[in-house]
């Protein structure tokens, strides 16, 4: 609640300053009433539909400029944001040297209630940060490198201590650093290709109790902590692009998958009855995989107007490849947690209007598929499918700099679902938590784009 | 134009604060739980240990607060209940420590040093604080008194009596029905009766069944709690405390009173124990068949042949007991032993298994014989020392269980569960004749334990069956309810309240309810 408002009152002023400045400039230009129209209907359009991000983790976040077209940009050659989405159209970009840097806030909320049982709850998570810094150097007419800084996975879910799904997760806070050398050839004026190698650091510290009803004599509830940083491990990407016209281009990106293994890791035993049956309170180690999915993105853009700019992104996100995180613990403990996800996809559309010289206006939307099946729903990464609503603007200080600005709401419907493979680690018996699960997040992100 | 553009401005800040989740149908604007004809808005809850939330041997506080009267209360708090008060002990140790002998902390479940071998041992991680001879000063919602019988909760001054009362009774002279009453109760759950025939049951039946004595006045009956009331007192005791209950116009809830066999207490220690795989009792049995030959010949010589002893060197063998309903024969016995072993000891051979007989799958040996069996009884080698029989012998003769009979204290014979079973039928026919007759809720739990007792009650994450410590329904005393059973009992209290009243009350997850407490902070060193 007081996050929200306190987002809704940042908003309230950042765009008032928006509304500012497009009648300053409009007032100069005076060019005057059906441009400021367009521009306000951009803006609705932009904020009533409003915004990135993806199933499971993954936090599709990954430039200013792609982020408020829906993350669209396989095929969107714009800034050096191309180290991501597609190394290939780097050489096309026309400066010399290419540097975009940005950061979002993501708000997220996600709340529970089960009617049979009376059962309520809600999130209280901090505000996730996904980072990316990009750039990129033209050599020379047919080559480009570049190198990028970017956090494309991540999680942060805090429920309140002991809540009733506690037994699955108190608190988790994952992320994943992806650092990229890129090298991008001009093969034609029509055909492009590029990628490189992805050096990947990751970090995740999680929390939940060790079952739904174990406690120490004083009724504390047994707990275990992981926490490791430092995970890290070797991935690469390539990607393509075709320009069949002056005004269209076709791209495509592959990503690797990346298993994340944690050798080591630190688990803290916390609140565990003084029993020889069971862990004893302390430290020990732990080991673990997490799996970093695969990303396979085929896309377009067209540039219809000289104005205007249609993009449309396809990514196919390869989740199969997490079936279960188990974690073994240096005590001898085991925690087997079935995740059986599927592999799922993402239709992203967005559209760019070069409203003035210095005002570039943008507005997206996405449908982002859960790779979560029925029965597999955690509150750890309690995601269904959603609707992303996303706008945003450039805003070119000089010819050399320019502020990039772009926001996202995410709209879930709220589903009902359930955990079905909670095992009762005394008795190995299975049980199902669910109930009614809602689900929102919403970022700002301010970013700057350099050329020279 | 600018003043426009701010209207349109302000719709889209509201916009942006209407992306905090909201469900279409908020549990917490819900109304859909009601009270029907029922009032909840003061509910005093009757009983005894089960009522006060008493578990692994003793009262202390995270029992209390498990206890099923408060698990109904709060989900009543959704349906016009109101606030409802425990008289909660000072630890979660529990016993008293004006009498920790006789009131003991908890019992807690220890294991080996490899985390094998679970038993349960009394906790020794602190030492009870409760005082009891310091009145809390005021009644609670949760009048529930351990080891109170039907009758005692209409005996005046039963607080200098029980502490458990004493705590909190309003004065000395006071009664449980009458500080109970005086809350003005809208709504109250009365669950009484298992003592009047489970202290009879837990000793072995070594008190009196006044069914059989006749006996109608309770202030006669043992003080210790041994005896069996009589059905007519249960019935004339029981209706009384119904037609006060409901004077007022308060609507209520009984329970009836489950099966002994129900109980781990009576069912956990297997009739045949005696295992030839065991290191210190197998090798012992050729012998033992050998000495007990003779005392066998003795037997058929008499014409009681089925009385006859012996222990398999194949498969586990029944313990020997002391049957009081059997013809004593020791005199005869000591005849027909006196050319064999001489006067003085076949004297007290004959006397020891005058009533002597193998167990059957028809006794029940109660929770704790299992601490005793195979064990030398030293009270009873001393006593035949000082008979003058030889110290070796005496201790031969001294192995409970096996040379020396069980005692009646540990075995419930099917004569003894016949009288109780007898009681319990004719308490349950008061009980649901009397909810039946006053439009009361009547709640069937001794089906539901009975359910637990043979194949078990499914939840979401498990079976609670009455298997001691790991069924997950009982208290490692083995007769009181876990948590997880209080919640299965508001449940049940519930379903009755829907049929009852039409009151619509959101159940609880018994799954999230625990069981027993692990712990090595025992007293005594894990045995075997």
């Amino acid at each position: 609640m007081h996050n929200i408002l306190m987002i809704s009152l940042d908003n309230w002023y950042f765009l008032l300053n928006l509304e500012h400045q497009f009648y300053k400039i409009l007032k100069n230009k005076n060019n005057s009433k059906l441009i400021m129209r367009k521009l306000l209907l951009l803006v609705l359009f932009a904020s009533t539909t409003m915004a990135t991000y993806a199933g499971g983790y993954r936090v599709s976040v990954q430039g200013q400029r792609a982020m408020a077209m829906g993350h669209t940009g396989v095929a969107v050659v714009n800034s050096a944001e191309l180290v991501f989405f597609n190394p290939a159209g780097l050489v096309y970009l026309e400066n010399k040297l290419n540097i975009s840097a940005g950061a979002s806030g993501i708000f997220t909320d996600v709340i529970y209630q089960n009617e049979d049982l009376l059962l309520s709850s809600e999130t209280d998570n901090s505000v996730g940060t996904p980072l990316n810094l990009y750039g990129s150097y033209k050599v020379n007419d047919w080559m480009s490198i570049g190198l990028g800084v970017y956090t494309p996975y991540g999680s942060e879910v805090t429920w309140p201590t002991d809540w009733p799904g506690s037994h699955l997760v108190n608190n988790i806070d994952l992320a994943a650093i992806y650092i990229q050398p890129v090298l991008s050839f001009k093969l034609s004026d029509k055909f492009s290709i590029g990628g490189g190698p992805i050096y990947v650091t990751g970090s995740v510290n999680f929390n939940r109790n060790a079952s739904r009803t174990l406690t120490d004599f004083e009724g504390n509830r047994s707990n275990i902590t992981v926490d490791d940083t430092g995970v890290s491990n070797w991935g690469w990407s390539v990607g393509a692009m075709f320009n069949p016209t002056e005004n269209f281009r076709l791209g495509f990106s592959y990503r690797s998958e990346i298993i994340l293994e944690a050798e080591d890791g630190e688990a803290v035993f916390s609140n565990f009855p003084n029993s020889t049956s069971l862990p004893a309170n302390g430290t020990t180690t732990f080991s673990a995989e997490l799996p970093l999915p695969a990303e396979l993105t085929l896309g377009l853009s067209y540039q219809f107007h000289k104005k205007w700019l249609f993009a449309f992104d396809y990514n196919r996100q390869f989740w199969d490849v997490y079936e279960s995180l188990d974690i073994q613990f240096g005590n001898g403990s085991t925690s087997l947690n079935p995740r059986d996800y599927k592999n799922s996809s993402v239709y992203r559309f967005g559209l760019q209007y070069q409203a003035t010289e210095k005002i570039a206006l943008r507005a997206g939307y996405y449908r982002d598929e859960s790779p979560v099946q029925s029965g597999f729903f955690a509150p750890e990464t309690p995601r269904n499918d959603s609707d992303g609503y996303s706008g945003g603007f450039s805003f070119a200080i000089t010819s050399k700099l320019a502020i990039d600005a772009s926001f996202f709401y995410l709209r879930f419907e709220e589903v009902d679902e359930s955990y079905d493979f909670a095992t009762d680690p005394a008795t190995g018996a299975r049980s199902s938590f669910g109930g009614t699960y809602k689900s929102s997040a919403f970022a700002p992100g301010l970013g700057l784009t350099y050329k020279l | 134009m600018i003043k426009n553009n701010i209207k349109y401005l302000a719709v889209l800040a509201l916009g942006l604060v209407a992306c905090e989740p909201e469900f279409d149908n908020p549990i917490d604007e819900t109304t859909s739980f009601t009270s029907g004809e029922a009032d909840f808005s003061k509910y005093v809850a009757l009983g005894n240990s089960l009522t006060a939330g008493f578990a692994d041997n003793a009262l202390y506080i995270s029992g209390q607060e498990n206890s099923y009267p408060n698990i109904l209360a709060k989900r009543l708090a959704f349906a016009g209940g109101g606030e409802f008060t425990q008289p909660l002990m000072s630890d979660d140790i529990g016993g008293f420590s004006n009498d920790p002998l006789r009131f003991p902390p908890r019992l807690v479940l220890e294991f080996d040093e490899n985390g094998e071998n679970p038993s349960p041992g009394v906790y020794a991680g602190g030492v009870p604080t409760t005082d009891f001879t310091s009145n809390l000063g005021s009644s609670f919602n949760n009048m529930g008194v351990p080891g109170a019988r039907v009758y005692h909760l209409g005996f005046p001054g039963y607080g200098t009596a029980n502490p458990y009362f004493g705590r909190f009774a309003s004065a000395a002279n006071a009664t449980v029905i009458g500080d109970a009453l005086a809350q003005n109760p809208t709504f109250f759950s009365l669950w009484i009766g298992n003592n009047d025939i489970l202290g009879y049951a837990t000793s072995g039946g070594v008190g009196e069944d006044h069914n059989v004595t006749g006996n109608t006045d309770p202030s006669t009956y043992s003080v210790a709690g041994l005896d069996i009331t009589n059905n007519n007192t249960f019935a004339g005791t029981y209706s009384q405390l119904i037609t006060g209950l409901v004077g007022s116009g308060a609507k209520g809830v009984v329970l009836n009173l489950p099966n002994v066999t129900s109980l781990p207490f009576f069912t956990t220690v297997p009739f045949a124990p005696l295992s030839p795989l065991s290191p210190t009792f197998g090798p012992q049995i050729p012998t033992l068949n050998a000495t007990y030959a003779g005392l066998n010949q003795a037997f058929a010589f008499i014409g009681v042949p089925e009385r006859s002893i012996t222990f398999s060197e194949t498969a586990a063998s029944a313990v020997v007991i002391k049957d009081e309903s059997l013809t004593d024969i020791s005199a005869a016995l000591t005849q027909a032993l006196t050319p064999t072993f001489g006067a003085g000891l076949a004297g007290i051979l004959g006397a020891q298994f005058g009533q002597a007989r193998q167990a059957t799958a028809n006794d029940l040996l109660v929770l704790t014989s299992s601490g005793i069996i195979g064990e030398l009884d030293e009270d009873r080698a001393a006593q035949l020392v000082g008979l003058g029989v030889p110290q070796e012998q005496a201790g031969q003769f001294s192995i409970n269980g096996v040379t020396l009979p069980l005692d009646d204290q540990y075995v419930l014979i099917p004569d003894e569960q016949a009288a109780i079973e007898t009681a319990r039928v004719a308490y349950n026919t008061t009980i649901q004749g009397l909810a039946t007759a006053n439009g009361l809720a009547f709640v069937d739990i001794a089906a539901a334990l009975s359910q637990a007792a043979n194949g078990g009650i499914p939840f979401n994450g498990g079976v609670v069956t009455s298997a001691f410590a790991s069924g997950g329904g009982f208290s490692l005393d083995g007769v009181h309810p876990t948590p997880r059973a209080h919640a299965l009992v508001a449940n049940s209290i519930m379903d009755a309240l829907e049929e009852t009243y039409g009151a619509q009350l959101p159940r609880v997850d018994i799954g999230d309810f625990g069981t027993i407490t692990l712990s090595n902070d025992v007293i005594q060193p894990p045995s075997n």
